[in-house]
């Protein structure tokens, strides 16, 4: 028996994703979607809800198994390798390594209620990648200081605005030293007044050179922050460039009736 | 005429401490078999919940059983049934191992829906979470799932530790030297088992009320609350998990 870690995708591509296919039940949520994310890249994707984009997302992280395709995260395949020529999902253990290296940040935030701010960033880089307490304490307050939030440090999420408890969420997210980080609509469960402080964070961290694939309703931070910008409807892309080529100049009827409504 | 000399005899006098050993013999086999059951009961959940057949469907036929028959039936079944299939008697059960094993595996069957309500109860998010940042199922269901679980299962956790306590008294039926069969034991011979009675539901009385404050130091070392110094806004356990005199509502049912 030979199993084999698939590989593929460019060098210079962080994420690279050809065919996509998923279905729920008879629904076709993405039908054959391509993806191509590059180093350091920033890549917003919008679109109606139902257009498949938060499933796309998912898919990138095997959160959501897929009917077809493939996808490749740094040059290897992600939730499936090959058995005797044949495409199986991962073992757990791989999957989850994986994961490890792929940070991704919720909707509804989903810290951990039961641990502080702080225990929330420390969890997983002390229990996954096993690191000493000490020093993942150290970089954790590092990052918590980083999002603003190091007088948070021993609060329980209960205690925290929306805002502040997205902004542990990344930190938490950024703790495992990700080479990729996931947005799915960070800022869509948050009061109006309190998205500001978690796009400033996007915005930094897109700064750094961080590799990000942003789903959002955000306009503005799309057209300031993306480097690459997707509309997607009905599971497949529709149409895919910079920011102003989309925002500005578009031809494309579905993206000028998307935008119109949305801006 | 109700007979102190042999009540107050009973009570404090007794040299062999007969009901101390009684009350002993409930108070292990109690714990005990609750604490097994509560591992089972875990298991058991586990399977129910799993997305294998072959996992849930007989993790679904042992709840069945147990929980669709009389406790006491069981009890019987293991005693009386035991000889018939094991020939040796070197391999027979003693009597308190029969109670032990038959409450174990019965509480496993209660334990498992009520471990499987609070599981239940955990935002779906909560594993999602967990399972991003790289975590297996085990490690998320460890250190993520079930210390969130726990505060849902706890308060009839030990409603159900209460029952075991009196339901212990069906093991007088196999003559297990507990606190009722106590009674009956001591009181026949001077027709005193209503005294004794008396003297036994004082003893249950006393351990119930014990674990009762027990219950209550447990529930409150549970509260997140504890660790912040926020006074203004300490809620009690309902309080916290139901929304019950509080306007924001209860941290799960909320969801905040």
């Amino acid at each position: 028996m030979s199993i084999t870690q698939v590989n593929g995708g460019r060098p210079d591509e962080m994420v690279h994703a050809e065919n996509i296919i998923k279905r729920f039940g008879d629904l076709t949520v993405l039908n054959g979607v391509d993806l191509s994310v590059k180093r350091k890249e920033v890549v917003v994707i919008i679109g109606p809800s139902g257009s498949g984009k938060t499933t796309l997302l998912r898919c990138i992280n095997h959160l959501e198994k897929i009917d077809g395709g493939r996808i490749f995260v740094d040059g290897q395949m992600v939730g499936y390798r090959e058995v005797n020529g044949r495409v199986v999902e991962d073992s757990e253990g791989a999957i989850a390594r994986k994961r490890s290296q792929i940070g991704f940040v919720f909707q509804r935030f989903n810290l951990f209620p039961h641990k502080t701010a702080l225990e929330n960033v420390i969890e997983a880089p002390i229990h996954v990648l096993r690191q000493s307490r000490a020093e993942v304490t150290e970089r954790a307050m590092g990052l918590l200081g980083k999002v603003g939030l190091i007088e948070k440090a021993n609060v329980y999420p209960h205690k925290l605005s929306g805002g502040q408890q997205q902004r542990v969420a990344i930190a938490r997210a950024l703790a495992m030293n990700p080479k990729l980080m996931l947005f799915d609509e960070a800022t869509s469960a948050l009061d109006p007044e309190l998205v500001g402080e978690v796009l400033k964070v996007m915005r930094q961290l897109a700064e750094e050179g961080m590799t990000m694939v942003v789903v959002t309703h955000e306009m503005g931070f799309a057209r300031e922050a993306a480097d690459h910008v997707i509309f997607m409807d009905k599971g497949v892309i529709v149409e895919q460039g910079l920011p102003e080529q989309i925002f500005d100049h578009t031809e494309n009827e579905r993206t000028r009736g998307f935008l119109g409504m949305i801006l | 005429m109700f007979r102190w000399d042999i009540f107050f005899h009973f009570l404090y006098q007794d040299p062999n401490l007969f009901f101390l050993r009684a009350a002993w013999t409930t108070l292990w086999i109690s714990v005990a078999a609750q604490s097994i059951g509560v591992l089972l009961g875990l298991f058991l959940a586990l399977m129910r919940m799993s997305r294998f057949r072959w996992l849930t469907w007989p993790a679904g036929a042992y709840i069945w059983f147990f929980r669709g028959s009389p406790l006491l039936v069981q009890v019987l079944l293991l005693w009386n049934g035991l000889p018939r299939v094991i020939q040796n008697p070197a391999f027979l059960l003693p009597d308190w191992a029969c109670v032990l094993v038959a409450f174990s595996l019965n509480e496993g069957a209660y334990m498992a829906e009520i471990t499987r309500a609070g599981i239940s109860s955990v935002d779906p998010g909560q594993l999602e979470a967990a399972r991003s940042l790289g975590m297996r199922y085990s490690l998320a269901m460890r250190r993520i799932v079930l210390p969130q679980a726990a505060r849902v299962i706890i308060p009839p956790l030990g409603n159900e530790f209460n029952n075991m306590l009196k339901t212990t008294s069906i093991a007088s039926v196999i003559g297990l030297f507990e606190l009722t069969h106590a009674t009956d034991l001591l009181g026949a011979p001077t027709f005193t088992v209503f005294e004794l009675l008396i003297l036994a539901t004082l003893y249950y009385l006393v351990i119930t009320t014990l674990w009762g404050f027990v219950q209550n130091w447990i529930e409150k070392r549970l509260d997140p609350n504890r660790n912040t110094k926020d006074l203004i806004e300490k809620k009690g356990w309902t309080g916290r998990m139901l929304g019950f005199g509080s306007r924001t509502g209860g941290t799960l049912v909320s969801g905040r």
